[in-house]
Order: C-alpha cells, then structure tokens, then sequence
C-alpha cells in the first residue's frame, strides 16, 4: 500500500510549492484557477440553461477547427488556433440548433450528432495528415499544465508579466467577467424568460450564440492547461456547487470564482502529493469540494428536519432524500 | 407616466394565419379591439388561444396577414405592449429573488448597456405593492405558491407600464384570494384606459370578468361585448356542442340569478 500512495509529507505538500518552488507552482496555480474561474463563470449559464451538454460538445468540436486553422495557416499560433477553435465552436452551435429546430429530433440528441461528427472529422484530418500534424492527442484530450512554466515569458515594457498561455487565460478570464458585468440583464433574461426577452426586443438567439461563442473562446484557452475532458469537469463543477450554495445569481458567480480558488489549491496539493497530473488533480479537487458542499446541504437539511417535528408537534417527517 | 392613450387602435390584426410544422392553428384571424377594454380571449383546448397572442407579440411566424399595435408594428413600440406568458413558461428554481423578476419588467425600456436605477426599483416597489407582494420581495421565487408566483408575473407586467397587455391564462391554477386580486388589478389597468388581451379557460367566470369576449376555435368564432357574445348558440359554434362546457354554461346562467360576481 505504502508503494501505491506516497506517504503524505506536510512540508514537501502543503509548504514547498508556495516557498522554496513558487516560481513552478505558482504559476500552475494561477493558470488552474484562471481556467476554473472562467470556466466555472460561463458554465453557471449553461448549468442555468440547462445546457450543461454544450460544454461537451463545443470543448470536442474544438478539435477539428484546431487542426483544420492548423492545416491552412501551418502555424500553431495563437490567432490561427483561436480563430479556429472559435468558428468550430459557433458551427456545432449553428448545427446543434438547426438540426433541433427545423427537425423533430430533440436538443439533446442533436448535440449528439452535432459534436460527434465534428470530433470525428478531426480525428479523420489528424489520421490524414498525421505526417504533417505533430498534435499529440493525448495533450488535446488532458493537456499538461505543468509545461505552463516552461513556456517562454511574456513581457510589457520591460515587466515580466508571466507565462504566454497563463496571461491569455487571465485576459479570457477578465473578458468574460466584464461581458458578464456589461451584459448582466440581458444574459439573465434570456436565461429565465426567453418569451419576454423576445417581446423586448432582447434577441434570446443573439444571446445563445455570444455566450456560445465566448465559451469556444474559454474552452480552447483552458485546453493547453486542461485538455477537452478535463475542461468540462471545470464548467459544470464550480456552478453545480455554488447553484447548492445561494439562490442568488450574483453570489453564484462568486462562489464560482472561489471554488475554482480551492480546487486549483487543492489540485496543485494532490498532484505533488502523489506525483500525477495536476490538471486532473484539480478536477479531483473540485469535485471534492462539491462533495463536502452536497454533505453540508444534506447534513443541514437533516437538521431542520429533526427539529421540525419537535415545534410542531406530531408531523410526520419524510426521509430528506426522497428527491 | 404614459402619454394619454392616443385614438390608434391597440390592436389589429388582419388575415392572420399561423402554423406548426405546416398544419394551421389558427387561420383568417381578423379583429380591432378598441382601447380601455378587458377582451377574454375563450375556446377548446388547441383553439389557438394561446398562439394568438404569441403571434401577436410577434413569438411566433406568421404564415400569412398583419398584426398592427397603435397602428404601428410591434417592433416600432415594444415598450407599449406588456407580456405575462403562462407561469409553466419558466424555471421557477433559477436563483433569483421575487424583485429581480419584477425589475425585469423594466429591461424593455433600459436598452443595452444601460444598468437599472433607482426609479426602476421604486417602480418596482410600487407594481408588487398593488399585487400585495411587496413583502415576499426578497423572497427566491422558487419558496412561492402558483398564486404568488401568479402575481409576481402581473407586478412584472405592471412594471412594464405598457398599454396594451397580452395574459396568458393569468388564472390558471391560482387561489380564490390571488384569482379576486389579479380581476382587481385588471379593472384598474382598464379603467386607466389601458387595453387588457386575456387568455381564459373558465367559461363561468369569463362572463363576469371580461367586457368582450374573443370566442376562438382555430378562427374568430364571435367577438364582441360580453352581453351579445356570449350565447349559447355561438358557445355551442365554439365548443362544438360539448355536453359538459353547456351544461356549465347552463350553470352559469343560473348562478347569475343566484348573484354570481358582479360584472365590473
């Protein structure tokens, strides 16, 4: 047993990475947290738009824009693969919703169809062109944040602002924030009550595509960290707990932001504890905390129940879980 | 806070058709409703009710004709056409509180960018206080009864301080208390001078809450005051001679010696 798990040292664990390795650690934390926060900001409206699926879909189609942008401009860099990711991410949207609107089959199975193909036709082009494409699909599938401090640092008149793709997530994370604060009603009514957004002349399809287009956006800055699978986890985690925690929209949004504090803590913990990936580590942690979060609800909830009876005399109480 | 009802006619609306999936719903809808009139809109169940006023704010496609708001298009006066779609319409657990749905009323008028003020929420204050909601305003929505939530959607509409209101069955499935409520609030708008369009599924009480009555079976059966309406031949016309809906109007034709709910 004590070969399968390392033995948990508290100064090499909780101590080292935020002393003696910050320079490493730091930066990891800061990108996992970066993607979480603004993973977990977009994903509280698809968890609210019941659209959780979309998340799923748009962080696989990524996939053939990525190599599509990459088979066409040669390059890896950042406007090609973003602009790639981006048109990839708005054409399995524009499919998911044609094929459910002008046919019988429902949302849900259309995104089936939607993003498989897409995915699919990106495994085709990698396979196609395997000896012109060096993407290592493992990298797409979980990617590896712990390269995040390798990568060269970007500077801005003469300050070292940080690693590239750690300062792109923090600029992505900043951008969704503010299309938040700005777009705030708008998101929210189109969310709660399309019908009454449409005779407002707030255009709930418009609404659909931007917040599709900014999560394209988000999924494919977070995919050198975290991969395509991974990157799911990290949009419905942080809104699944904070939708536990407050019945208030705003409060959701910083709960969010706090959760993707912790499991980003927590990630870079595990993953030097047991020596593994980081980016998973982090999910693990998320989900952990979503899993204490549930307890407490669940714990609270038996609590009001027990006392119930008491004040009111003989009621009968139903199990807390029937639900 | 309105400028005075002008003499356009709220609503209009010519040769109107509308489909799904190809199969009409409702077809050849021709109507003027003047201003200041409570108008129920009743017929079967899949009579269209429903679809017509969401064609009427321009929800759905048309196939064919025109519909006219003030004698404008709709999206020439948005802010002057109030909505409450059925209560079934949304997710009463989405995390908000009783006040940020009402204030949504006041989006329409805001436009983008801007964020709202403090005159919104005074106007909000005073739209749940004529539902008798104020106190439940920072209640989730999700903690409310169908009569609560009923009327939250009413203070919304309020909040919209539209002229011409489209109600989607703001009846169904509330109290006795919030059913007398949200009558009352009508007759005020009403009396204000404002048009009210209302989807209603109670043959019995739509005699004594509306003035006119819209009798629609997938086209405009009658329309016209209460009183030369509803007949039991164009009931009859309407229903297509259901035993159940004429014996209820047999009720109601009873009750009304019996002092059923005075007309208001």
């Amino acid at each position: 047993m004590s070969e399968l798990i390392p033995s948990f040292d508290w100064q090499r664990v909780m101590i080292d990475p935020w002393t003696l390795d910050l320079s490493l650690y730091g930066w990891i934390f800061l990108m996992g947290f970066c993607a979480t926060a603004a993973c977990g900001l977009v994903g509280n409206y698809l968890i609210l738009r019941r659209m959780a699926l979309m998340g799923d879909a748009v962080s696989h189609s990524v996939l053939p824009g990525l190599v599509i942008a990459f088979l066409l401009t040669d390059s890896r860099g950042t406007t090609p693969m973003f602009l790639g990711a981006l048109v990839a991410g708005i054409l399995t949207t524009v499919l998911v919703e044609s094929i459910h609107r002008r046919t019988r089959v429902k949302q849900d199975a259309a995104i089936g169809i939607a993003f498989t193909t897409l995915f699919a036709i990106g495994v085709l082009l990698v396979s196609l062109f395997s000896n012109q494409i060096d993407l290592d699909a493992e990298c797409v599938l979980y990617g590896e944040i712990a390269f995040v401090p390798l990568e060269p640092l970007v500077t801005l008149g003469g300050v070292e602002l940080g690693p590239i793709s750690l300062v792109r997530m923090v600029a992505v994370l900043l951008g969704v924030a503010v299309l938040i604060l700005v777009f705030y009603k708008e998101l929210l009514i189109a969310s709660f009550d399309e019908a009454l957004a449409k005779a407002m002349r707030i255009n709930p399809t418009w609404v659909h595509y931007g917040l599709m287009a900014v999560l394209s956006v988000v999924v494919v800055s977070a995919f050198e960290a975290v991969g395509a699978i991974l990157v799911i986890a990290m949009l419905i985690l942080p809104g699944a707990t904070a939708s536990l925690l407050t019945d208030r929209l705003g409060v959701m949004h910083f709960i969010a932001i706090g959760h993707a504090a912790i499991s980003a803590w927590l990630g870079v913990g595990l993953g030097v504890w047991l020596d593994c990936s980081i980016g998973a580590a982090m999910v693990v942690g998320g989900a952990f905390v979503f899993g204490v979060v549930w307890m407490g609800t669940l714990l609270t909830k038996l609590k009001r129940q027990r006392s119930k009876p008491q004040q009111s005399g003989a009621t009968v109480s139903a199990p807390a879980s029937v639900s | 806070m309105n400028a005075p009802i002008d003499t356009a006619i709220p609503l209009e609306i010519h040769d109107l058709t509308v489909a799904y999936h190809k199969k009409p719903v409702l077809w050849g809808v021709d109507l003027e409703v003047p201003a200041g009139q409570l108008v129920g809109i009743i017929g079967p169940n899949g009579a269209g009710k429903s679809t017509l006023i969401k064609a009427c704010m321009g929800l759905l496609p048309r196939q064919s004709g025109w519909v006219k708001v003030f004698g404008q298009s709709l999206s020439d006066v948005p802010t002057r056409v109030g909505y409450v779609p059925q209560r079934e319409s949304v997710d009463w657990d989405f995390p908000v509180n009783v006040m940020d749905v009402v204030l949504m009323g006041r989006y329409g008028r805001l436009g983008l960018l801007r964020r709202l003020g403090k005159a919104d929420r005074e106007v909000a204050r005073e739209c749940l206080e004529r539902v008798k909601m104020l106190p439940y305003a920072n209640r989730q929505i999700s903690n409310l009864s169908g009569g609560q939530q009923q009327r939250i959607f009413l203070a919304r509409a309020l909040a919209q301080q539209a002229d011409l209101y489209f109600m989607d069955e703001p009846f169904a499935g509330v109290d006795a208390a919030t059913e007398t409520a949200i009558v009352e609030v009508l007759g005020e708008l009403r009396d204000q001078g404002k048009t009210l369009i209302v989807v209603h599924h109670d043959l019995p009480t739509a005699r004594s809450y509306f003035d006119s009555l819209l009798l629609l079976n997938m086209n405009v059966v009658a329309f016209g005051p209460t009183e030369q309406v509803f007949t039991s031949e164009n009931l009859q016309k309407t229903y297509g001679g259901r035993l159940t809906i004429l014996s209820e109007v047999a009720s109601t034709l009873g009750a009304e010696a019996s002092g059923a709910p005075g007309r208001r």
